[in-house]
């Protein structure tokens, strides 16, 4: 009787752990269906000239298509959007949310840096779309246009609250010894942390900045109503840009350029996933 | 005269976390019942790895290796369900550690509820009174059983996690180094309450305080480097050590 | 550069969040005003209506305001079953192993994916799936989207819940294996108990995730403005209704839209609020 009941615990027990363990290695799935699938789909469209040209026409690329030709053009625009967008959030988010996280990390008891921190999870929660309501509503509306600063704009509000927190959370981590010994040679506050905490954080807060970008970079919803798109390619900052995944999005809804699709998305996915895995390493290496 | 079969032996005992280092070489000796066998050494010399073997503690994790033999009334439990063994054999820890989600009273049972074993309200009851009662706390607590454990005193959360492991009647108590987080007066309450526990239960413990073992144990084992260098009469060892080894570190020239 | 300069100059970079944020509910506030002036905000929350006919436009928030709730609970309901299995495999069972390292890197990964590419995914892959099991004739609706987020949360909720399960002490689990238990019985008994509140917030903030998630759910809801009436029926959410109509939309519906994303906020922000003050506790606990 006893020896039954040790046996049929033991096999839930048993049971238990192989159940956890086939769940868990069914949720690896996904990533290597969408890795595949638009490997697969996408691997033979990425080209020199897929990098390097704009958007094709919907017109051109009927004819391409009926003459049984590939279609010509690619994703240039897209990416040059996407850059130059991506650059001017990131100029101004990174000095402002370090210097913000600086705070944070210097202040932990203080009533205002408390409603900066909630301020900061409330923002990094909000829905992008929101963001771009927003960013319509404070820049597009007033001038009149949609344009690459209002995508930049919403860039900028979306990574904002990610740096303030990886570079709060970097510094502090850090040995409070570290401050003292430079406060103790004489530094002050400003010299401390701009020679000795923010070097030593440095990691860290890199690591929290890549992050930060490959979060942004896919977004498409906050710039379908700020950068809205343009079919070639463009460097003027205060008229309508295109961007990789807002390309994507109009790919998706014109059935004459679906085939691009997935060079696309495969050229968006390297991208992002790169990022990721870097950011990852670096800060695995930073941490030894 | 009928001779007492021992409740514990070690023979050829060894345990290694990697496969170079072993932390417990070779030890064989056997332990009677209803005594109190105080384990000494140095930090490191292998003494709560030795005790942690006889609770299959060293299953949990699939590095360390144990040999040799630890028989448990003449079988040896290295060959035996793990769960089986640890239900006849109860371990108190350093830090006492009641469960930080059930009450006083629960925290009792828990070895029956871990184990999936149900007992009625009576049952229940009659259970967590003489357990309490057994460890000295039922006076203290009996009006708060519905408390969370970890409201309780050091020494009173570790009277609970004893009172925890005598729940499920075992045959031997493992005590790894039991008042060590604890005060001098809880400590002296815990030392007298093991005195009387000896009726009920065989108790092994782990300590590194020599008084401790002088007051408590009738039986002594002093351990260094891994090996059992001497097993005797705890008296006998004070007085008039036979290794040189263990005069040094009861004359504090060691560890 | 002196102290109180220094001090100075961190206050003024530390502004910002107030600014963004109050300019954040600001501008959604001031342009939500005409849809609720114009329906009352009681009747606007509860209305189905939406309709743009030129004369009788008629707006009401109600049809996505369920939308929504049901893709996030449904995502919920088919993310427990992987995400909490990953917690347990990273965070108990191979805690600190070669093998939980490497899942928690797919997992980061699938954090990763931009959730336009999770839209391609259901689109293509998925909603085909549906449509050949007979699911659904049309293959999009709320089961597919929500599918579709289900995997999208995971990797929150998994990564939250094993740092909450790593955190379980030692000495709580080797107590219960002293005592004669098995694993499972270890982690239904004393891991989830002492782990729980933890556990339950990062569910919080998954949904607050699911809540707010735009691009997938609008490739794959089946975008129709009615009130869904069984879950592999077309509908749309907040987000999605916002993403397909906002640029084509002025003056009343413009305003609706932006008072739906104005609900939406509230409700995220709640939420997200919820879900970080349980983890504030459960983190001291």
């Amino acid at each position: 009787m006893d020896k039954l009941k040790i046996r049929n615990r033991l096999a839930k027990d048993k049971a238990l752990k192989w159940g956890v363990c086939l769940l868990a290695a069914l949720t690896a799935i996904p990533l290597f269906a969408i890795l595949g699938e638009v490997f697969w789909r996408g691997y033979d469209q990425l080209s020199w000239s897929f990098l390097t040209e704009p958007t094709p026409t919907a017109y051109k690329a009927m004819k391409a298509i009926e003459a049984g030709e590939p279609i010509p053009g690619g994703i240039a625009n897209g990416i040059i959007g996407t850059m130059l967008m991506l650059g001017m959030a990131a100029v101004v988010a990174v000095p402002i949310g370090i210097l913000c996280g600086a705070f944070l990390a210097e202040n932990p008891k203080n009533r205002f840096a408390q409603t900066v921190s909630y301020l900061t999870d409330l923002l990094q929660g909000t829905p992008s779309v929101i963001i771009g309501i927003v960013v319509y509503i404070w820049v597009v509306v007033p001038m009149k246009g949609y344009s690459a600063i209002a995508g930049s704009v919403a860039l900028f509000v979306m990574m904002l609250p990610l740096i303030i927190r990886s570079t709060e959370e970097t510094l502090k981590i850090l040995p409070a010894s570290l401050k003292e010994a430079g406060l103790a040679l004489g530094g002050n506050r400003a010299r401390v942390m701009l020679k000795v905490q923010l070097p030593a954080a440095f990691g860290g807060i890199f690591t929290g900045i890549l992050l930060a970008i490959s979060r942004v970079i896919g977004e498409t919803a906050p710039l379908m109503f700020t950068a809205l798109g343009c079919s070639f390619i463009r460097f003027a900052v205060d008229k309508p840009i295109s961007a990789v995944p807002l390309l994507i999005w109009e790919f998706f809804n014109d059935p004459n350029l679906q085939e691009l699709i997935w060079g696309a998305s495969l050229f968006l996915l390297l991208f992002v996933l790169t990022l990721n895995l870097t950011a990852k390493y670096l800060a695995k290496r930073w941490n030894q | 005269m009928e001779s007492v079969k021992p409740i514990l032996e070690f023979n050829k005992t060894c345990v290694s976390y990697t496969k170079q280092t072993m932390a417990v070489k070779y030890v064989s000796a056997a332990i009677d019942r209803n005594t109190i066998t105080a384990i000494m050494g140095p930090s490191g010399c292998g003494k709560s790895t030795l005790l942690r073997a006889v609770n299959l503690m060293h299953n949990l994790y699939p590095n360390i290796r144990v040999d040799g033999e630890i028989l448990l009334n003449g079988e040896n439990i290295l060959s035996m369900e793990p769960i089986d063994v640890r239900r006849r054999v109860g371990m108190v820890f350093q830090r006492p550690a009641p469960f930080p989600t059930m009450s006083i009273y629960d925290n009792v049972l828990s070895g029956y509820t871990l184990n999936g074993i149900r007992l009625s309200k009576t049952e229940k009851d009659e259970t967590v009174e003489r357990c309490l009662r057994s460890v000295a706390l039922w006076d203290e607590v009996k009006d708060v059983l519905n408390k969370k454990g970890t409201f309780l005193s050091g020494g009173q959360q570790q009277r609970l996690c004893i009172a925890r492991a005598l729940a499920l009647k075992p045959d031997i108590l493992l005590m790894d180094e039991p008042t060590s987080a604890l005060d001098p007066i809880a400590t002296a309450h815990i030392e007298q309450l093991m005195q009387v526990l000896q009726k009920e239960v065989t108790i092994l413990i782990v300590t590194h305080n020599m008084g401790q073992a002088m007051r408590i144990s009738s039986k002594s084992m002093f351990m260094y480097l891994g090996e059992l260098v001497e097993y005797g009469d705890t008296a006998t060892m004070f007085s008039n050590p036979s290794d040189e080894r263990t005069k040094a570190y009861l004359t504090g020239k060691m560890g | 550069m002196n102290d109180k300069l220094y001090n100075i100059l961190l206050f003024v970079a530390a502004l910002i969040m107030p600014v963004v944020c109050g300019g954040v509910v600001y501008a959604l506030v001031t342009d939500a005003y005409e849809a609720f002036e114009h329906f009352g905000f009681f009747k606007f929350l509860t209305s189905s209506e939406w309709s743009y006919t030129e004369g009788s436009e008629q707006y009401g928030a109600l049809p996505f305001i369920t939308g929504t709730l049901m893709t996030t609970l449904l995502a919920l309901i088919f993310c427990i079953p992987f995400s909490l299995p990953v917690a347990l495999f990273v965070g108990e069972y191979f805690k600190g192993t070669r093998i939980a390292a490497i899942l928690s890197t797919v997992t980061d990964l699938l954090a990763g994916i931009p959730s336009i590419i999770y839209g391609l995914w259901g689109f293509y892959t998925l909603r085909p799936l549906i449509m050949a099991l007979n699911i659904s004739p049309q293959g999009s609706g709320i089961l597919t989207a929500s599918l579709v987020l289900a995997i999208m949360i995971v990797p929150y909720a998994a990564s939250l819940s094993a740092e909450f399960i790593k955190m379980v002490p030692n000495d709580l689990k080797e107590g219960a294996y002293s005592l004669g238990a098995t694993r499972a019985e270890v982690i239904r008994k004393v891991v989830f108990p002492v782990a729980g509140s933890g556990i339950f917030s990062s569910y919080i903030l998954a949904i607050g995730r699911a809540l707010g998630e735009t691009m997938t759910v609008t490739m794959l809801i089946g975008n129709t403005n009615n009130i869904p009436d069984s879950i592999t029926s077309t509908g749309n959410s907040m987000a999605s209704i916002i993403a397909n109509q906002f640029g084509e939309a002025d003056d009343l519906r413009l305003s609706s839209l932006i008072a739906i994303g104005l609900i939406l906020f509230m409700i995220t922000a709640f939420i997200n609020m919820i879900g970080k003050i349980m983890i504030k506790r459960a983190r001291i606990a």
